[in-house]
């Protein structure tokens, strides 16, 4: 059971950082007629994916995953998409407080009641790491009464020892078929994977359908701050 | 990019030189290095956007080619090339790919800034 929301705020560094763990949630809000709005950092302008032979350079891959963003928006229902302008990989070097600010007005502005991220420290990637302390500098600095639910999604593989079990799972399979559309939509990064992932599921193997119907976030924990 | 025919390159190379040029310059094994395989000892390097002047350029070696420039005071290097290509704004873009074609490492040159 998904709760209902005022309105959601997305928070993520790349392009395809939200087809994977939280693109049928996004699609459930916007089928609620929950506002969600996706603040996505950068465009992934450092992907190493290119191919063999290859269909992209250095150069031309920033506009590819422009286009894919786009169309994974369109295929999770999501029509408040905000690229930020930021280079993958260098968002960590940004300076904090500016960081925090960005991510205050966003909040300013769409006043949501849940915001959605990764979990600092425990997101494996340097942007995503950084894009998460963010975020919880900025629901930190309200007023406890006005913060807005966060949401965080954490894959390091020491993250069970951390945070143990998710404590919030949503059931997204009715969005089963967006979500593999938010993911095939990032063709540069995903096309491998979902031509193994497809065999699976036609397979109906266990794990592949877990993977695919259910995400999990850990409610972010004021008393248990990370830092 | 198509696989590298070392005469073109070389020429190519050479067109850029004693000319102040934009360089690229990347190696990376993957943000998610450490993450799948514990013992791998994630390193990398990046700059972008550097002005410069060579005065020679130079492509070694068999594929994935050695490409050097020698600055006035000092040398670029990039190891390990295997694909390039003059784009439409003039720029050499160089790259290594792997079997799985994701980049290992990238030198571009270019007489105009590269975008961010
Ligand atoms: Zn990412």
């Amino acid at each position: 059971m998904i709760k209902k929301e005022r309105h959601v705020l997305v928070v993520f560094p790349h392009p395809d950082d939200e087809a994977f763990g939280v693109s049928g949630t996004i699609s459930s809000y916007r089928d609620m007629g929950v506002p969600v709005t996706y603040a996505c950092l950068t465009l992934g302008e450092m992907g190493r994916n290119l191919g063999n032979p290859p269909f992209a350079n250095r150069e031309t891959l920033p506009q590819i995953r422009k286009e894919e963003l786009k169309k994974a928006c369109e295929a999770m229902g999501l029509d408040d998409l905000r690229m930020m302008g930021f280079r993958d990989k260098t968002v960590e070097f940004e300076d904090d407080e500016k960081m925090v600010k960005l991510i205050e007005d966003l909040i300013e502005e769409t006043n949501p009641s849940l915001v959605i991220t990764f979990y600092p420290g425990l997101a494996v990637h340097p942007d995503h790491d950084a894009t998460a302390r963010a975020v919880v500098r900025a629901v930190r600095r309200m007023p406890e009464t006005e913060r807005p639910t966060l949401y965080t999604l954490a894959f390091a593989n020491n993250t069970v020892e951390v945070l143990g079990k998710p404590d919030v799972v949503h059931d997204i399979s009715a969005n089963a078929d967006k979500k593999i559309a938010t993911l095939k939509a990032h063709a540069s990064q995903t096309v491998w994977m979902m031509k193994e992932m497809e065999i699976k599921l036609a397979a109906q193997d266990p794990d592949a359908l877990k993977w695919l119907n259910f995400e999990h976030f850990y409610t972010y924990q004021w008393d248990k701050d990370f830092e | 990019m198509e696989l590298v025919k070392p005469d073109h390159l070389q020429e190519l190379i050479t067109s850029f030189a004693n000319k102040d040029v934009y360089i690229h310059l990347e190696t990376t094994n993957g943000s998610y290095a450490a993450h799948f395989n514990e013992s791998v000892f994630n390193a990398g390097a990046f700059i972008r956007n550097i002005v410069i002047k060579f005065e020679l350029g130079k492509v070694a070696g068999d594929s994935p080619h050695r490409i050097g420039l020698k600055l006035p005071s000092g040398w670029i290097y990039a190891q390990g090339i295997t694909h390039y290509k003059l784009d439409e704004h003039g720029r050499l873009l160089m790259a290594g790919l792997d079997a799985e074609g994701k980049l290992a490492v990238a030198l571009e040159i270019s007489e105009t800034p590269f975008t961010y």
